[in-house]
């Protein structure tokens, strides 16, 4: 269940942002993904988690070994934070919800309206979300925000407890998680200038035809 | 797959999920039908089978933009993408969703609107029959359209510019159903014609729901 990454180029609105992207990801390990804003991280995971085309390249892994986790949670704040959390067992066909509410200290939030959780709440429901997935690949888009220390730590010992199981973990995160991970920093691969120009047009054209 | 239906539903019933939006549409409509056209028996209760179909396709149409906004806003469709369910399914399943929230209340309340209309004793059953089968269609049709739409600011009207012309067939023919039972013809053709369309949207659309969806969300 290695996730590999070959000559990956990528676009955002068709317009490439990241080219020549490899790297590799085996079971157990950890890749913390660096680079300024707008640089394509956040593009880079949606593709890996393969909701969107590469333009070159490819993503050599199964897409059922996945679990994504996006900036947003996908809450549903009329249902409470048992609810939400047993949907999505159930989508995902995983038994019980106890070790993820255990994972994130949810137990005395189970009948709360998703609604009434303050931010950093819901973005602990949000993660929570990634224990019942039961799936080895984690891909996190900046998964602290609005975590506090505490939840952090919390949040680093999931990672680490997922690790030790085989998982592995794709994070795109600024601050730094206290795991044994290695960095990689998109920065270098930025798509040249003159190139997106044309494969700008090419796909403009793509997208009248 | 069914975990999905069962949060729908949850969902549409709970505060805020605009279960009765579509009925309560239906009422007005039905209610000042006779306001504007005036109280004359025999008009209202000839006109009643087109006025019916009308008013429960304009509800249906009310409905359709939060079909998949909702999951979109919030992020779940993004998640439910990457989950193990075919996109096919949760096209499906979304349809479904809107019929047994939108579609078959109005079926159920047809008959009490139509009673308002005076619409003929023997149409009735033909009614509630023309309703039953073609509101499924009109709620596969509506899917695709907010499928298609999904992601655009203010779609709503855009979605409803691009279902109305689709959803003309099934008006069409299932108002024919009930205009015809309600004057005593026969009704087979326009009923075989209807369940087709439905059958015909039922079978075909999911896919091309399922694959704007994807397109939609890159």
């Amino acid at each position: 269940m290695t996730l590999s990454v070959t000559d990956l180029t990528i676009a955002r609105g068709g317009i490439p942002v990241l080219e020549g992207v490899n790297f590799s990801l085996a079971p157990g390990k950890a890749l913390v993904l660096r680079g300024p804003n707008g640089v394509g991280k956040t593009t880079l995971l949606r593709t890996v988690a393969g909701l969107q085309p590469p333009v070159a390249g490819c993503v050599d892994c199964d897409p059922e070994n996945i679990a994504y986790a996006a900036h947003s949670d996908g809450l549903k704040g009329m249902l409470s934070v048992s609810e939400n959390l047993h949907f999505w067992a159930d989508i995902f066909g995983t038994k019980g919800i106890s070790q993820a509410l255990e994972g994130f200290d949810l137990g005395a939030l189970v009948d709360r309206p998703a609604a009434a959780l303050s931010a950093g709440q819901k973005r602990r429901l949000g993660l929570a979300r990634l224990l019942v997935t039961g799936r080895p690949i984690w891909i996190l888009d900046e998964p602290t925000v609005s975590l506090d220390v505490a939840s952090v730590e919390m949040f680093a010992n999931a990672v680490r407890t997922h690790l030790a199981a085989g998982g592995s973990a794709l994070i795109a995160t600024h601050i730094d998680l206290g795991l044994d991970a290695e960095v990689f920093d998109v920065g270098p691969y930025r798509a040249k200038p003159e190139t997106s120009h044309d494969a700008f047009n090419s796909s403009f054209d793509e997208g009248f035809l | 797959m069914i975990a999905l239906l069962v949060r729908d539903l949850k969902l549409a019933m709970r505060a805020g999920g605009g279960f009765g939006l579509g009925l309560a549409f239906f009422l007005i409509v039905t209610v000042l039908v006779p306001f504007g056209v005036g109280p004359e028996s025999g008009l209202l209760s000839k006109i009643a089978p087109g006025i019916l179909w009308l008013g429960a396709l304009l509800a249906c149409l009310l409905s359709l933009d939060r079909i998949f906004a909702l999951d979109w806003e919030d992020g779940s469709l993004d998640l439910i993408a990457t989950s193990p369910l075919p996109m096919e399914g949760v096209v499906t399943v979304k349809a479904l969703a809107h019929w047994i929230t939108t579609g078959l209340p109005l079926c159920l309340a047809a008959p009490l609107f139509a009673l308002l209309l005076g619409l003929p004793e023997a149409g009735y059953t033909w009614l509630i029959l023309s309703l039953l089968l073609g509101t499924p269609a009109l709620s596969v049709i509506g899917t695709f359209g907010a499928a298609l739409t999904v992601g655009l600011k203010r779609g709503g009207l855009l979605l409803s510019l691009l279902v109305l012309p689709l959803y003309v067939p099934t008006l069409i023919f299932g108002a024919e159903v009930a205009r015809r039972g309600a004057e005593g013809l026969a009704v087979s053709t326009p009923l075989l014609m209807l369940a087709g369309i439905t059958a015909g949207t039922i079978a075909l659309l999911p896919f091309a729901s399922a694959l704007v969806l994807r397109v939609n969300l890159r």
